[in-house]
């Protein structure tokens, strides 16, 4: 689905609504008059069958934000005692989605259907074409049986009249990996042992029924507790926001961050170290390697494709070089991730050097609230700036151009990009791995999402335009040797 | 006839709800519209302040205020403007 779309800016309002709340004089009882002032008493319902289920809504929308699970949630909470559990929370959840029941349409099965438009010919070629026996004519007119109907779509592609569809349930049809599906009651629910958290389902939900769970809250108490908090910013931050990322900063710190770092500068050591390990693998007799800077690709390695394990780079990814620089800095700061993503959220999970991450829509969310007109900041310089391959880690072919250009021609590098994880993309990997080689390349770059980072599912600018803002800010930065 | 003076709100909030995408128009009108339209990004127009981020991108087609900005929405008004004279 276009992340244009209606449900994205309602949770983009809430962001908004949640961190003002934050920063007013009475956090709790501000937040609990959220879906109030949203929905205020005769307003219009927009979405729902009345204003009570809209506000219910956007409670548990709200309840997400504050970084909580809605799976087995007691709705017997006050959304104000969400806000005060939220401020004094000292780790994030374990998990980073939840799916929102009361949101979840329950939306039909997955299954081939006979609309109306079927004109009850006399040729009917879906009869005859059907191998398993699932069409009948009912009234002069076809009809499925669902326990035959194994889904091959032939009857559509046979129907002259394009009468017959395919319905899918969109987060099911989007995950990769099988492990989102519908529980007894028709809502979805997630399988965390399978998932990737490449966030296709979020992206995906008509309803805006699955959350990221924020941990804005969190990162947003450590300031105010007067803890040294660091911004880490991915090289895909820039075109996110109308500035460079020289006012971005000057943006971090006035809302109280002690400092930014670019975490282009870990992708540089990413880069070089990436370069050295290609050499030597390829002179040991490797056919390939692929990257391993991706963390929704990562888990997928770690939880699906178990075979690939020994193409993947070992090298760290720009994010844990960036962590352990800012570590060794600030030992006693807080680090903040600000991330294209929530995949990174389960990287973050797992290293003990990346205490939260903050997307860039809640960053977005975060300078409105703060009502900081970026485009008007003055620019604060980096201490250490990033190299040009390094800033362009988060555009397509990105990440492979820069391992070249750290590998200084020592090694013909002939790179291969997978553009997105899919079902599809997983059967070509799969396929790579049981050859042991890659007919393509033997650099194979993947990035979960389509686009590269700029695609990520948190981005608020467009792939193309973030794409053209990040080449045009590169073009003036040092190259990487 | 006048020209038609489209301004799209660049400034933190409009870019944030959805004005990023709304850069396609910079070069889509010209090349549709030729010299009759212009299209310039703006900074902050001030109608998050006067009204909510709720109606967030918003976009001026000369007089007129377009709320919940979309290429589609700021389209359309140009093309009424045009019609009308």
């Amino acid at each position: 689905m276009d992340k244009n779309n209606q449900a994205t800016h309602l949770k983009k309002e809430i962001l908004i609504k949640t961190i003002k709340a934050f920063l007013s004089d009475d956090f709790p009882e501000n937040t609990r008059l959220i879906p109030f002032d949203m929905r205020p008493k005769g307003s219009e319902v927009p979405y729902r069958c009345c204003i009570y289920k809209e506000r219910e809504i956007l409670r548990n929308r709200i309840i997400a934000t504050l970084g909580f699970q809605m799976e087995g949630a007691d709705e017997r909470t006050l959304l104000s005692d969400y806000a005060k559990k939220a401020e004094q929370r000292e780790k994030p959840d374990e998990h980073t989605l939840t799916v929102l029941e009361s949101a979840c349409k329950g939306c039909v099965p997955n299954r081939i259907f006979v609309t109306d438009l079927c004109q009850g010919c006399v040729a009917r070629p879906c009869l005859e074409n059907c191998k398993f026996g699932a069409i009948s004519i009912v009234n002069g007119k076809s009809q499925i049986d669902s326990s035959k109907c194994k889904n091959c779509t032939k009857c559509m592609q046979v129907c002259p009249y394009h009468a017959i569809v395919k319905i899918v349930v969109p987060c099911e049809n989007a995950c990769p990996v099988d492990a989102i599906s519908k529980d007894e009651q028709g809502h979805a629910r997630i399988d965390f042992d399978k998932c990737i958290t490449c966030g296709k389902c979020v992206a995906s939900c008509p309803f805006g029924a699955i959350h990221e769970k924020s941990q804005i809250i969190d990162i947003l108490s450590k300031i105010k507790q007067g803890r040294k908090v660091v911004a880490m910013v991915a090289p895909s931050v820039t075109g996110q926001l109308p500035c460079n990322i020289y006012q971005l900063k000057t943006g971090f710190l006035k809302c109280g961050f002690y400092d930014v770092v670019e975490v282009a500068e870990g992708a540089d050591i990413t880069a070089k170290n990436e370069a050295e390990e290609f050499i030597e693998r390829m002179n040991h007799g490797s056919k390939f390697m692929t990257t391993s800077c991706c963390a929704g690709y990562n888990n997928l390695v770690d939880k699906h494709l178990e075979e690939i394990k020994p193409y993947r780079s070992d090298t760290k990814t720009p994010l844990y070089y960036t962590a352990e620089i800012v570590r060794k800095k600030y030992p006693d700061a807080v680090s903040v991730f600000v991330s294209p993503c929530v995949a990174k959220k389960s990287e973050a999970l797992n290293s003990p050097d990346i205490d939260y991450v903050m997307n860039f829509e809640e960053m977005g969310a975060l300078f409105v609230a703060n009502k900081i007109e970026v485009s008007e900041l003055e620019e604060t310089e980096f201490e250490v700036e990033a190299s040009r391959e390094g800033r362009n880690y988060g555009i397509l072919g990105g990440v492979s151009k820069s391992v070249e250009a750290a590998s200084q021609n020592k090694i013909e590098i002939k790179p291969h990009i997978i553009n997105g994880i899919s079902k599809e993309t997983i059967k070509e990997l799969k396929n790579y791995a049981k050859k042991g080689e890659c007919e393509n390349g033997n650099l194979i770059e993947v990035m979960c999402c389509e686009g590269g980072c700029v695609g990520g599912n948190d981005c608020i600018n467009t792939i193309r335009t973030a794409t053209k803002t990040i080449n045009e800010f590169t073009k003036n930065s040092k190259p990487i040797a | 006839m006048n020209k038609i003076t489209v301004k799209i709100c660049m400034g933190t909030t409009c870019f944030v709800m959805g004005a990023s995408s709304l850069q396609e128009l910079v070069d889509m009108v010209p090349s549709r519209y030729g010299d009759k339209v212009e299209v310039q990004g703006v900074p902050c127009l001030e109608f998050c302040n006067a009204r909510t981020e709720a109606r967030a991108p918003y976009v001026t087609v000369d007089d007129r205020v377009v709320m919940n900005a979309t290429v589609e929405k700021v389209i359309e008004e140009i093309e009424r403007k045009l019609s009308n004279g």
